[in-house]
């Protein structure tokens, strides 16, 4: 994580949701750019089938809804550079953190609570 | 305290919306502050007057109407959120070329920001979903 003078962050979004199927990831994502446009310092950290999201190569979907990759190609824009991924979940899905899409910190279930603690807001899609 | 609350279930689909009502009641009832209850996800669906359940069952609706009637508390839903569901006040409903529309105070049509504005003034947001 990266080092502030304020010890907390101001908003971690919790994205639990595989980005095709439903509107939860695309929602959740919305709130976290706002955020961000706002000036929080936004943390994201995906969780269970939420870290097919940062899979590489996705399209648009065959439901003629936008995707959510090119959301998360904008992270960067917005100041949200801090992505947690469940290391747990990467595993069971036979997933490694260097094939995604984007630069992460894997977190250990561990350390979870911590990533969690270290914000003032909690929002979890 | 000063609560908020999040609400991203469909009334009648989940218990998400009973639960978020019983909640606010218990924090009036207690003396508690509660600002407002944002409305998101498919939770924008508690704000469509033209819910019609049947008369042995609660009304949510209108439950949310006489808690921010009866204690202030602000009533705010998504615009994004709502548009695409089908949810429209008259200025939306006009704006679009909709002949009705769904929406009426003291639900208001607003924007994200203000979910983040609620999260950073209050002292609690409590979010309930499916």
């Amino acid at each position: 994580m990266h080092e502030h003078e304020d010890p907390l962050r101001d908003l971690l979004v919790i994205l639990r949701h595989a980005p095709h199927g439903s509107s939860w990831l695309k929602e959740g994502l919305d709130a976290a750019l706002v955020a961000a446009a706002f000036g929080q310092r936004v943390s994201l950290l995906f969780m269970g089938e939420g870290v097919t999201a940062l899979m590489p190569g996705q399209g648009p979907g065959a439901l003629e809804q936008k995707g959510t990759a090119a959301t998360l190609e904008m992270l960067e824009m917005y100041d949200i550079e801090t992505l947690l991924v469940d290391a747990q979940a990467l595993s069971a899905l036979g997933l490694s953190a260097d094939e995604l899409m984007l630069d992460v910190d894997p977190v250990s279930a561990e350390a979870l609570a911590e990533a969690l603690a270290a914000h003032r807001l909690v929002l979890t899609f | 305290m000063r609560y908020a609350i999040l609400l991203m279930g469909a009334p009648y689909s989940h218990q998400a919306s009973h639960s978020a009502l019983r909640f606010a009641r218990a924090l009036v009832a207690r003396g508690h502050c509660l600002e407002a209850v944002f409305f998101y996800h498919d939770g924008v669906h508690n704000a469509s007057r033209l819910a019609a359940p049947p008369q042995d069952e609660p009304h949510l609706v209108d439950a949310w109407a006489d808690l921010s009637r009866e204690h202030g508390v602000s009533l705010q839903v998504c615009i994004a959120a709502a548009l695409r569901r089908g949810l429209l006040d008259e200025r939306e409903a006009a704006r679009h070329g909709k002949e009705g529309n769904s929406v009426a105070a003291p639900f208001e049509l607003t924007g994200l920001g203000q979910l983040i504005d609620l999260g950073t003034r209050c002292d609690r947001l409590v979010t309930f979903g499916p």
